[in-house]
């Protein structure tokens, strides 16, 4: 049976991890590719590797970094942030990314997605959406990492991006990132049971409960936690142990 | 020794060299009929769709070439479903080595399988020094059916063929490259044949 994934994530800035702190196992946990080998050994099922540096200038410096990380890592790995066209994305699978994902520049222009599957297939395009549910009780479309609003559905702009040809969809509830408080259960199972790709779901993982939570009434199936891995608040060896005895399959 | 991969229109052939330096091997990547016919083993992997390889393999006759070699050769994912009869992906004729269809994913399952899954009923030798089921990295929307070359199954709404051995060529569906420790091993095992 396809076992249920957990992704760490790592921020990257100017080629070194954010946030990561607190790891007496290794030298540097600025590291990235020390950091997500340490995620890898732990059991780990896939990295994404979410670059924030600012300017265009230090993108040369993520296509080595992913090269770096493609020699040293041994389970698969999505790189994000940024990407605005096949050439960018061509550069990072040469250098050994897995999988890429697109946000804000697939939704200012749909047709990146299309190009991107037809190209090196849907297999490789994750397509990232940070959404926030708003006083009206819908979920919208939030872009440039959650700084602007957009009119459009959540759920129709995933649906359109799955028409187009994205093989996944990582999905970030604004309302519930860095919270801790639990996935946004109900914009995940509605995502999830309605696409015929998989859903990983983002944000507000605080405890293994919820991770139990996201997974079944959230039928997500992958989560992706961030600071709760690198500050150990949860080790992935005891979450996996803990989702398999509440009867998830996962990889062990 | 010697080690090929093939070269071709198909992705995912870096991630397959670097796996082999993470276990201290080196390998060409070439589609040189002289240098992969003198390699001691052969790697032939892929990510892509069926129909556009199998032009490129024949007009390169990297077909005939592949179906001809007498080493070893490992087919990874694409390159394993190039090795059976017929892939039901844009009906193409591949090479015809294993006996066995590749079809489609289909009913209401997520197409494609991303993610890790279980092989089960394992062989030697690919599998030698694993346990009798371990977990693998699949990302496929197609599969190889049953059949009396199948050395290892897996269950993703049918159970099919996550490997494949007829004399000295192999298969396998899932990425050994990306399949963590268990991978390495199958790798291992591989170029130790």
């Amino acid at each position: 049976m396809l076992t249920k994934r957990i992704i760490p994530c790592l921020d990257i800035k100017d080629g070194r991890t954010v946030k990561g702190v607190n790891f007496e196992n290794i030298r540097d946990a600025g590291d990235p590719v020390e950091l997500g080998a340490l995620y890898a050994r732990q059991g780990a099922d896939e990295l994404v590797f979410l670059d924030i540096t600012a300017t265009v200038e230090k993108r040369k410096t993520l296509s080595e970094l992913v090269n770096k990380i493609s020699h040293h890592i041994n389970i698969p790995f999505t790189v994000g942030g940024g990407i605005s066209s096949v050439e960018d994305v061509s550069v990072l699978l040469q250098n050994g990314a897995d999988k890429i994902s697109v946000n804000t520049a697939a939704y200012r222009n749909p047709q990146l997605i299309a190009d991107l599957a037809r190209e090196f297939g849907s297999q490789c395009v994750v397509l990232a959406i940070d959404t926030k549910q708003e006083a009206d009780g819908q979920w919208y479309v939030y872009l440039n990492g959650g700084r602007v609003k957009t009119d459009t559905l959540c759920t129709d702009w995933a649906k359109q991006a799955v028409d187009l040809g994205a093989g996944e969809i990582l999905l970030t509830s604004m309302n519930h990132d860095g919270t801790k408080q639990g996935f946004a259960l109900d914009i995940t199972a509605a995502l999830a049971g309605s696409l015929p790709v998989p859903v990983i779901a983002s944000g507000g993982g605080g405890t293994m409960d919820h991770f139990v939570d996201v997974f079944t009434t959230g039928k997500a199936d992958a989560a992706l936690a961030a600071s709760i891995f690198h500050f150990k608040e949860i080790g992935i060896p005891e979450l996996k142990s803990y989702l398999h005895d509440k009867g998830i399959v996962v990889r062990q | 020794m010697k080690l090929a991969i093939v070269k071709y229109n198909a992705g995912n052939i870096q991630s397959v060299l670097y796996a082999l330096e993470r276990i201290g091997m080196e390998a060409e990547v070439t589609d040189d009929h002289a240098l992969l016919r003198s390699a001691d083993k052969v790697i032939f992997p892929g990510v892509g769709e069926a129909s556009s390889a199998m032009n490129y393999l024949k007009e390169r006759q990297l077909d005939s070439l592949i179906k001809n070699l007498e080493q070893p050769v490992l087919g990874i994912c694409l390159g394993m479903q190039l090795m059976c009869m017929h892939s039901e992906e844009n009906n193409t004729d591949c090479l015809g080595i294993f006996d066995t269809t590749v079809r489609r994913f289909s009913g209401s399952l997520k197409i494609p399988q991303i993610g890790w899954n279980l092989v089960q009923e394992t062989r030697e030798p690919l599998f030698s020094h694993l346990p009798k089921e371990a977990y693998c990295y699949f990302v496929h929307s197609y599969y190889a059916d049953l059949c009396d070359e199948t050395t290892a199954t897996t269950e993703y709404g049918v159970r099919f063929s996550s490997a494949l051995q007829k004399r000295n060529f192999y298969g396998v569906q899932f990425h050994p490259e990306k399949s963590a420790s268990v991978g390495e091993q199958i790798l291992k095992n591989f170029i130790t044949l």
